[in-house]
């Protein structure tokens, strides 16, 4: 930073058109804020908006009529049946209502789950091949890390067939089986770690008689916090965003996760003219999890993604 | 050992207590520690990737009796229409979406550099909102915005007096609507990755540069360019591997229409898979196809982009 304030002093000289280049900057972070922010707007006016008033209103930046009544029917808070009986439910709406808490609590328990399952096992073996000698260590760890090219299609119709023979298709295991004990990102993730961390400190500590699993458990893993939250983060958010792997063993309402529950509701809307206000209030509270971690973890994140990009 | 296979906390603290009664054998411990993810990577990673292999010489519909053809799938699969131009649909949207998206990044990372501390961390903030959202709710959001009759877009572009466009209805705005929303996903996470970069790049450098009289323009070309390589090639592997595979946009947008004009190729295993008749040996010699393809793309980028090499060394 100070480099360009230095380099901008030395050319308070320079002809205004260069330094108009700063009110550029300021205009295309203005733009750039914009199109990133605004479509969040638009999701919630229209989810607010009167299901009839989407069509004849097109382009007002304001909800038209306002109501709630998208969200209640989305979260199943009023009866469609009701609606239909009153008259009320035109060609406009679907009665297609989106089991939020539900589908929330499925995402959660699944997301969370495998964040547990992988950060802990996958530790524990990046320790292993840091930290400990035995034989096959580097050839086992390259191995490993083959499986980091093979994209992810190829293992899922094989797993897709492995979980239907273990007759796992719809349940919570048959979601979080694949991913529960490892990834080979996660392994070498954290390996990275445990290499440049000082050998002194355990080594001291070996002394003093500690056990191996002493030094994983309350030396080794400590020094790696940081970098263990941030492995942590990201995999409860790929595992949360994930939508191929849960669609084809999860499709089952009860453990259907919030990406599939959402993929279904959109099936559910009429071909010709969806019903845009139910599906923007089913959009609008699917969106409310990852504001909440982004209000709660955005600074974190943010760091992950720029340290996960010089392991 | 088959205390480890089980998942729940408190066995594991069994199982800690008995590793540390078995005392100083290293290798033995160093095998326990590796136990549990050398069980997960061998059932649920090395065996179907070699599964995979072997269904893919089979014709199989999961109901009846698997049949071994030997390389019948892929001779289908080669003769396929569909299949062929599901790889074309494939390589098209990673033209849309890979250039851009990494131009964009590049200026976006190179301006947020430009503006003081707190601005630019927390437009970082903000510009990772997008990557947040699951592709699910990012392509419905825009499915919406997007919409060929009563959208916003098409709203906006009225007013700026171009005509109403099709977007995702019609088969030649299809696939590039696709790669604009996932670019609208992605830029700033990719921008983030580069700024870091940015910052390991000295800032003497820039000040020698100034000094001899270069340019704002001169100076990225001859220093940033250069220096970010190592960024870029990390950027540019992982996100080109992550586009091939694209799927869910496509899946909730248009689901591989109109006229096929989306039907990427994983999105093509997928109906293999679940739609018409079940097909494993098809799905999987096109999965098998796919890793092929993205190996020989990868070590291709490679080789382009020098990616051992390091450019700082030139300089000091």
């Amino acid at each position: 930073m100070t480099t360009t304030r230095q380099a901008v002093n030395i050319q308070v000289s320079k002809p205004i058109w260069l330094r108009s280049g700063r009110i550029l900057s300021y205009l295309a972070l203005l733009v750039l804020l914009f199109i990133t922010l605004f479509p969040f707007w638009w999701v919630l006016r229209t989810a607010l908006t009167r299901p009839s008033s989407v069509f004849s209103h097109t382009s007002s930046l304001m909800p038209v009529n306002p109501t709630t009544q998208n969200f209640e029917r989305v979260l199943g808070m009023i009866d469609t049946e009701d609606l239909v009986g009153e008259g009320l439910v035109t060609s406009y709406m679907s009665t297609a209502t989106l089991d939020f808490w539900v589908f929330l609590r499925n995402s959660f328990i699944v997301s969370s789950t495998i964040t547990l399952g992988q950060t802990f096992f996958s530790s524990m073996a990046a320790y292993a091949f840091a930290r400990i000698r035995f034989p096959l260590r580097d050839k086992i760890f390259f191995v490993y890390l083959t499986g980091l090219m093979i994209p992810s299609i190829v293992m899922f119709i094989p797993n897709f067939v492995f979980i239907r023979q273990l007759g796992w298709i719809g349940t919570y295991q048959g979601i979080i089986a694949p991913t529960f004990l490892m990834t080979p990102f996660a392994v070498f993730f954290m390996r990275q770690f445990f290499l440049g961390l000082n050998k002194d400190l355990e080594e001291a500590a070996i002394i003093d008689g500690a056990t191996r699993i002493g030094l994983f458990w309350r030396i080794a893993l400590p020094l790696v916090k940081g970098p263990l939250a941030t492995l942590a983060i990201l995999t409860f958010i790929g595992s949360w965003n994930e939508y191929l792997w849960p669609l084809l063993v999860g499709r089952d309402k009860d453990v259907r996760v919030l990406t599939v529950a959402l993929g279904i509701f959109r099936e559910q809307t009429p071909q010709g003219s969806p019903d845009w206000a139910g599906l923007m209030a089913g959009t609008a509270v699917s969106i409310v999890p990852a504001i909440v971690i982004f209000v709660f973890f955005g600074r974190k994140v943010v760091d992950s993604i720029q340290f996960s990009g010089f392991k | 050992m088959s205390a480890s296979q089980t998942r729940s906390k408190p066995k594991n603290f069994i199982l800690f207590e008995l590793l540390n009664r078995l005392g100083n054998n290293e290798a033995l411990i160093g095998y326990l520690f590796i136990l549990p993810s050398l069980i997960g990577f061998i059932i649920f990673f090395a065996y179907p990737a070699v599964r995979a292999v072997y269904i893919s010489f089979l014709d199989w519909n999961l109901l009846t009796e698997a049949k071994y053809v030997g390389l019948d799938n892929y001779r289908t699969l080669f003769h396929d229409k569909r299949f062929a131009d599901s790889l074309h649909v494939t390589v098209l949207y990673v033209l849309w979406n890979i250039p851009l998206q990494t131009v964009l990044a590049i200026f976006m990372a190179v301006m947020l550099e430009r503006f003081s501390t707190t601005v630019s961390s927390l437009m970082r903030g903000i510009m990772i909102l997008p990557w947040l959202l699951p592709n699910v709710i990012v392509a419905l959001l825009w499915l919406w915005i997007l919409d060929s009759s009563i959208g916003l877009m098409n709203e906006f572009l009225k007013v700026v007096g171009i005509g109403k466009q099709p977007f995702m209805g019609s088969p030649d705005q299809a696939i590039q609507s696709i790669a604009a929303i996932n670019i609208w996903r992605h830029v700033g996470y990719t921008s983030i990755l580069i700024f870091a970069g940015l910052k390991t790049i000295p800032k003497s450098l820039y000040e020698a540069a100034a000094i001899d009289g270069a340019g704002d323009l001169m100076q990225f070309r001859k220093i940033t360019l250069p220096l970010l390589r190592p960024v870029l090639v990390f950027v540019l592997v992982t996100s080109i591997i992550g586009s091939f595979q694209v799927f869910d946009t496509v899946a909730v947008t248009t689901r591989g229409g109109p006229a096929g004009s989306t039907r990427v190729i994983i999105y093509y295993i997928y109906q293999q898979v679940f739609e018409r008749r079940i097909k494993m040996g098809m799905a999987t010699a096109a999965s098998v196809v796919l890793f092929a393809i993205l190996i020989t793309v990868t070590i291709v980028q490679m080789r382009l982009l020098r990616s051992g090499e390091s450019d700082l060394a030139d300089y000091q």
